[in-house]
């Protein structure tokens, strides 16, 4: 009986994994047959040989897309948690009147749905000379990046004790020293946390992209939209450009997973 | 005076953050609804006033806006449903499942939750070609694999059927995106509750499903409500996934689309600025209880 139940554990979570797994299957196996074999009814079908013909051909069509997304990711990722660290410090360490109340204002910014701020900020965009190039793109990234940047380094800083902060105060040390000298040293966790979750969210956003960039601006997810949307475009390719849309974000997950849920945690506030 | 020292430098150094968000956060939703109350189309904003006019509009069924946003405000409800209790359900399962410890279990955990890392964009394109409805020569996806399986009574039309819930379909990649999240949260749930407890039901003769229906069920309301709200609402914001699946569909319509296309597509600014503002009432009435509750319960603690 005890077998049997674990037995069947095992199963529950086995098929899952096929579940979860099953887009990647298809995904991978399109992406790597020839123009030939790419057959809506042998679609479950591996290959008979191995094809990269898929990703040389849409590489590209991708490649403007794929720079674009890590000149975009990376600055915002920086400069996100550069905020919000201090934005953090300043709301756990060296409060002012009212930063318990600014605290849930912040917070709110972070589950807008931003169709409610997308008209005002298109216009505004568009009206300082930001709407076309990434310049605009990364500014709007940033900005709505601070409110999650701001709860990580928050969260963070308040599971560390006062002690430290106080032992620099009596040395004297002013704000700026005691989060340049005594904070920013030991935050190196919550800057992975909040640098590759901006990375993630802004690698993957769609809506903004969209809205604010032109066509040899585009991140890659409308790039890859862009592909996918076309008719004559073969499923092999279809296949190889979200692949390869999605590599950067997948490695990031595979080698820094930890700090990666952490992140999805924070997202969740007291959860 | 001294005080004031003591703090100023702080408030000084978030208050470029603070100004900032102050006007793309507060002071674009109040123009969003200001926008919301003018008859601004065509393009053009104009700051007039109307009243409520936008938003009798799409409470009237009679006119062509009417009718598409009762569509997408029906959409809306079905989808939120199926990929909210979707998403929960399994989320649990899967926290059932690993809670008490299996071997391999940081690949499972893995394997689960990965597509949080990946674009709805890029889920959508898999999506919506393993959910196909071709029939005959042109039967793929699902539908095929069915086929294969001699399932043949599970193939559907999907996103493409006719019957007023295809929107459903889309639960589907959204919940396989999301369940492995939920699963994290609760299996998060599961282990804060400290091991003595469980001992001492052991201790007083319980069983483990006792011990997990007595001893730690109740401790997980907090995490089925943080859960919860956050799924409903990204479910009321879901966007990339259904624009990339089927761009110019009725049948997986929702607000948050109808708000994009009317606005950016149609040029009528006032209506989509009343679509938004409704949206954004929509997540408030799930996110603002939320904040509230978490920033209280951590002044307690």
């Amino acid at each position: 009986m005890r077998a049997a139940l674990v037995v069947g554990k095992y199963v529950a979570l086995l098929a899952f994994v096929c579940f979860f797994l099953m887009p990647v299957y298809v995904m991978v196996i399109t992406a790597l047959k020839d123009p030939a074999q790419v057959s809506v009814a042998r679609m479950w079908d591996l290959p008979d040989t191995v094809s990269l013909d898929g990703f040389r051909a849409v590489w590209p069509k991708l490649q403007n897309g794929f720079v674009n997304s890590v000149l975009l990711a990376v600055p915002v990722s920086v400069v996100s948690a550069l905020l919000g660290a201090a934005n953090g410090f300043v709301l756990s360490k060296w409060r002012f009147p009212g930063a318990d109340f600014v605290f849930p204002l912040i917070l709110f910014g972070m589950f807008i749905p931003y169709q409610s701020v997308l008209i005002p900020m298109v216009q505004l965009m568009s009206t300082v000379g930001l709407q076309g190039g990434l310049d605009g793109l990364i500014l709007v990234h940033i900005i709505y990046g601070l409110p999650i940047t701001t709860l990580i380094f928050r969260s963070y800083f308040t599971g560390i004790s006062d002690e430290l902060i106080d032992a620099a105060k009596v040395d004297g040390a002013g704000m700026l020293r005691t989060f340049l000298y005594v904070a920013l040293p030991i935050a190196p966790p919550a800057f992975a946390v909040a640098m590759i979750w901006q990375f993630t969210s802004a690698w993957n956003d769609f809506l903004f992209g969209v809205m604010l960039t032109s066509t040899d601006y585009w991140p890659i997810t409308v790039a890859l939209n862009n592909i996918a949307g076309g008719q004559q475009v073969p499923f092999h390719q279809v296949m190889a450009s979200a692949l390869l849309a999605c590599v950067p974000t997948l490695l990031v997950y595979v080698l820094l997973g930890r700090f990666f849920m952490r992140g999805l945690m924070a997202g969740a506030l007291k959860g | 005076m001294r005080r004031i020292r003591r703090w100023a430098p702080g408030l000084l150094l978030v208050a470029p953050s603070l100004l900032v968000l102050g006007i793309f956060v507060y002071g674009f939703m109040g123009w969003t609804l200001r926008l919301s109350l003018t008859s601004s189309r065509r393009r053009d904003i104009n700051w007039d006033y109307v009243g409520a006019e936008n938003y009798r509009e799409l409470a009237d069924e009679t006119t062509l806006t009417g009718q598409r946003f009762a569509i997408d405000v029906k959409n809306i409800v079905i989808f939120t449903l199926a990929f909210v209790v979707g998403s929960l359900v399994v989320g649990f399962f899967l926290a059932l499942l690993l809670d008490r410890g299996v071997v391999g279990e940081s690949f499972f955990r893995g394997v689960y939750i990965f597509p949080m890392a990946i674009s709805f964009i890029a889920i959508a394109i898999v999506w919506r070609w393993l959910l196909n409805n071709g029939t005959g020569d042109q039967l793929t996806g699902l539908n095929k694999l069915f086929s294969l399986a001699g399932l043949d009574f599970l193939q559907s039309d999907w996103f493409k059927s006719d019957s007023g819930f295809a929107i459903a379909a889309v639960a589907l990649p959204a919940g396989w995106a999301l369940s492995g999240y939920v699963m994290a949260l609760f299996l998060a749930g599961m282990r804060g509750v400290p091991e003595d407890l469980r001992e001492a039901a052991r201790v007083d003769g319980a069983r483990e499903h006792q011990v997990f229906w007595h001893v730690v069920r109740p401790m997980l309301l907090p995490v089925t409500m943080s859960a919860l709200v956050i799924l409903v609402h990204i479910s009321l914001k879901t966007f990339d996934l259904i624009y990339a699946m089927d761009l110019k569909s009725l049948k997986i319509d929702t607000p948050a689309l109808f708000m994009w296309f009317t606005t950016f597509e149609g040029g009528f600014f006032g209506s989509g600025a009343a679509i938004a503002t409704l949206l954004l009432f929509g997540v408030s009435l799930v996110i603002i209880p939320y904040i509230w509750y978490s920033v209280r319960a951590e002044r307690r603690s």
